[in-house]
């Protein structure tokens, strides 16, 4: 009762905080809080394989792009396909679909391919695994490249409807919280920080490792899927470079800052992503030194692995606050 | 048509790319057999390489003592990253150390981006190496040659200092067991160090002839050889320096065939197909065709 009430707090103060957004902020600055939402999208669905079981993948950003590819596909419109996409086959040349509907089936394709990858994937181990899914990432931006019929290759889509505004995002975003919230609250996500803290320990008492790193793994896809769909429907024009390394880092870089084992330190790290870069961008074109960004995020991750290994928020919100408000009634008394 | 001479280019070509692959997996294998560490920034070592090659050249050196300087000055810089970034989280899990040598691997290019500009710099290529051989249709040039006799010579080497040299033997005894080899009087920080200097020299030697063969190079020239000599490195069988090189060859070819023999219209599929090899050789022999199996839960 109390957890729904607390939902329900939660829910209404975020819509007031995005109905002022919506009508207040200029366009940039809404343009980069539904960036935000995104990368959030992407940095809590990570934080259940790589945070909270141990499946540290790197291919996050390909399933991503399965989404944002199928989901523009599906809601392009009709009239303008032929003249488009000249070589669609067939099965695709009628296929449309509102756009709700097509970012759950974009989410959806993209946890289908995580089950069938997930099989001989998930076999594997910490950076054998790792390093297998970035090769699940790079076979997914070289046929996006390749696949010229359907993805028009090196050019990319472009002229997708904006369906994306930010309610959509946020709306994503707090079913993926409350989906990540759900899972590790429960049975299931003990089974799978007990994986994490120890597999065979874990084995042992009778917890079948394999289907809940798949599960994690497919559901983290999912979101993955959704995040892409939503992206391609924000920005009206995809193409394989943005689904290259450079973001893979940057939504590693956000989760690992952040803290990957709490969902509160998913998304903190994406608003502290979010916000560095509109503080540094400005210095790094006044000053003509490209790269500064990624130099400064990028000494900034090697400095919390070595002094905060565990991110910024290694507990969840909430209970860093009450235990904030606990030591401010104790100074208080004394 | 597929002629003679084009399949004897191909199998050239195929060498030479094996054999910087080769280098530049040997130096993985050389750090990941004593830290369990895949090293993301050891390909950001060959572009840092290249560069320090360039500036000796500019510092008005001749081209035969910048290589080595380039290669003493890559050796500190390997050994300056370990003490800054990886030593403190060592006995840590070994994800984190992964996760910093990303971090070290973005910092490197950027590093590079900001002070050298992103544009892309010629390549000088010393008057020696300029020259091409031709018989008939089929030519071959000098810094290929070099290329390959360079990469055999030093792993001859390699071969002789650790089967033949205590420090050698030492930094075997330390990728078999680290805490063995420490009680029985090994420093492991020193060889640690020393790996790190010798992965790094041997890339900043890749870099020169990555540069020399393509003409250029630009801040992100390491990121794409460097998984790529990855790869290498597991399918050879990680931690195994002949399985390490071989592996740098199967990618060589695995690559240079399928982009030459396919037709034109998948030859941009070159950088999927090494990672298909990659994913499938993890499955039937996850650790690699001369690696040996450790631990499996």
């Amino acid at each position: 009762m109390r957890d729904a009430k607390r939902m329900l707090l939660t829910t209404l103060v975020g819509a007031a905080f995005l109905l002022l957004i919506d009508n207040f902020a200029s366009g940039y600055h809404k343009y980069l809080i539904e960036l935000m939402g995104i990368y959030a999208i992407l940095t809590v669905s990570l934080g259940l394989t790589n945070g909270f079981t141990d499946v540290f993948s790197l291919g996050h950003v390909g399933f991503m792009a399965v989404g944002a590819y199928t989901a523009a596909l599906l809601t392009f419109p009709l009239e303008k396909r032929p003249s488009y996409f000249p070589e669609l086959p067939d099965i695709l040349k009628g296929a449309y679909l509102p756009y709700p509907a097509a970012l759950i089936v974009g989410g959806l394709l993209a946890a289908a391919i995580a089950l069938v990858i997930g099989f001989p994937v998930l076999r594997l181990r910490g950076h054998y695994l790792a390093v297998a899914t970035l090769g699940f990432m790079a076979v997914v931006y070289s046929l996006l490249l390749n696949l010229e019929p359907i993805t028009r290759g090196a050019l990319g889509i472009s002229g997708i409807p904006e369906y994306t505004n930010i309610w959509w995002i946020y709306l994503w975003l707090g079913i993926t919280i409350y989906v990540t919230w759900r899972i590790v609250d429960s049975y299931h996500g003990r089974a799978m920080i007990a994986i994490r803290e120890d597999s065979t320990a874990a084995q042992s008492l009778g917890i079948d490792t394999f289907r809940y790193r798949l599960m994690a793994f497919v559901i983290g896809a999912f979101f993955a899927g959704v995040a892409g769909g939503l992206y391609a429907h924000l920005i009206t024009l995809i193409d394989p470079r943005a689904f290259s390394f450079v973001l893979t880092f940057n939504v590693i870089i956000m989760l690992i800052v952040g803290g990957m084992y709490t969902i509160s330190g998913a998304w903190l790290g994406a608003v502290l992503f979010t916000v560095l870069m509109q503080v540094l961008k400005p210095v790094e074109e006044s000053t003509g030194l490209y790269g500064l960004v990624e130099l400064i995020f990028s000494a900034l991750l090697v400095a919390i692995m070595i002094y905060k290994p565990r991110g910024i928020l290694e507990e969840e919100l909430p209970a860093v606050v009450r235990r904030w408000l606990k030591a401010g009634e104790e100074s208080k008394r004394s | 048509m597929v002629s003679a001479t084009y399949i004897l280019d191909l199998f050239v070509g195929s060498f030479v790319l094996g054999s910087m692959y080769a280098l530049l997996a040997i130096g993985m294998s050389i750090i990941y057999g004593i830290l369990r560490l895949i090293n993301f920034a050891h390909g950001a070592m060959l572009m840092v390489g290249a560069y320090f090659y360039i500036m000796f050249l500019a510092m008005g050196l001749d081209p035969i003592t910048s290589l080595p300087l380039s290669m003493a000055l890559g050796a500190v810089l390997g050994v300056a990253i370990d003490f800054f970034a990886y030593r403190p989280l060592r006995g840590g899990p070994e994800l984190s150390m992964l996760i910093t040598s990303l971090g070290v691997y973005i910092f490197l290019e950027n590093l590079v981006r900001i002070i050298a500009t992103p544009q892309p710099r010629v390549f000088p290529l010393p008057e020696f190496l300029k020259g091409v051989y031709r018989y008939g249709d089929f030519s071959v040039r000098v810094i290929e040659i070099f290329t390959i006799i360079s990469t055999l010579v030093l792993f001859a080497a390699l071969v002789l200092f650790f089967t033949k040299t205590k420090v050698g033997i030492a930094m075997r005894a330390t990728a078999d067991d680290l805490e063995a080899s420490v009680l029985m009087g090994i420093d492991a920080n020193r060889i640690i160090m020393i790996a790190f200097a010798l992965a790094s020299m041997v890339a900043a030697l890749t870099g020169f002839l990555w540069g020399g063969m393509y003409g250029q190079v630009d801040p992100t020239t390491g990121f794409m050889p460097g998984v790529k000599a990855f790869i290498a490195a597991v399918v050879g069988g990680i931690g195994s320096l002949t399985g390490s090189v071989l592996g740098g060859y199967i990618l060589g070819y695995a690559e240079i065939y399928s982009v030459g023999l396919l037709p034109p219209e998948y030859s941009g599929l070159r950088d999927g197909i090494s990672f298909l090899i990659l994913i499938i050789i993890l499955l039937i022999r996850p650790y690699g065709l001369f690696g040996r199996e450790v631990e499996r839960v």
